[in-house]
């Protein structure tokens, strides 16, 4: 290993280094919102699939979304996707240069986080069968 | 000593030229999903619970098709750039970090693949 490689790095976010924020922790579960939309892309697919396959393996697909637990990733899914959505959008106003004051941030914060939350039970309210 | 000229070795090693390429087709991305994403939810509250006719009926407009369409492209073309982004933050060495990013690209891009070929079935049937 060469003297360039061993100058210091700044340590791993996640720790006994840092203070966790509401910040933070709000940044590092947009990615983690964001690995978890893409496995739940996989039931999409498999929905679209089973209805492009025909009548019967459409009804099991919906068969295997209704059960427990289909309902439970869906629903965690749901959040997800709010979750992502919103932070997204405050991402957006960030890239545009606004936002940025600390204050600012953490009111963005919460909405993100409240939103989210309320939008998914929302959801879930109104497709209750 | 090498047959490779000094020149050859550091040739490329500098800008990639198109360092705020990915950063903005992932702006484009995300800004095109705001809109398509809540349609998408405004149409799961309305199918969510329909049988297959039903399905099949709302699928076969035109509009929600292309609407369909445009969601999957943008949704799995946004999902392989934030997936390319954690893996060179977080795999080491180098060569698995490649690995994963193309493996994620390659199923990806067959995942997208296949539910627009879906839709496409279930819209012209």
């Amino acid at each position: 290993m060469s003297a360039a490689n061993k100058r210091p790095l700044s340590p791993f976010m996640i720790g006994p280094y840092y203070k966790p924020q509401m910040t933070s922790v709000l940044s590092i579960t947009h990615r983690a919102t964001g690995a978890g939309l893409v496995v739940g892309t996989l039931l999409l697919v498999y929905w679209l699939a089973a209805a492009a396959v025909g009548p019967k393996a459409y009804e099991h697909a919906q068969a295997v979304l209704g059960s427990m637990l289909g309902q439970l990733f869906l629903f965690l899914w749901t959040w997800a996707l709010f979750y992502h959505l919103a932070n997204g959008i405050r991402h957006l106003f960030w890239d545009a240069g606004y936002g940025f004051e600390l204050p600012d941030a953490t009111k963005s914060g919460w909405a993100v986080v409240w939103s989210s939350i309320i939008l998914t039970f929302l959801c879930w309210l109104i497709a209750a069968p | 000593m090498s047959i490779r000229t000094p020149l050859a070795h550091v040739r490329g090693l500098g800008t990639a030229k198109d360092g705020t390429h990915h950063w903005w087709v992932q702006r484009v991305t995300s800004v095109a999903l705001v809109p398509l994403v809540l349609w998408f939810i405004v149409s799961l509250l309305a199918v969510s619970h329909a049988d297959y006719e039903t399905f099949q009926h709302w699928l076969s407009n035109p509009v929600r098709a292309g609407l369909m369409v445009a969601l999957l492209v943008a949704m799995f073309y946004h999902a392989s750039l934030g997936m390319q982004v954690i893996y060179e933050d977080y795999v080491r060495p180098e060569g698995a970090k490649v690995v994963a990013v193309l493996v994620t690209q390659f199923v990806l891009f067959l995942l997208g693949v296949i539910s627009i070929v879906a839709v496409l079935k279930i819209a012209l049937a």
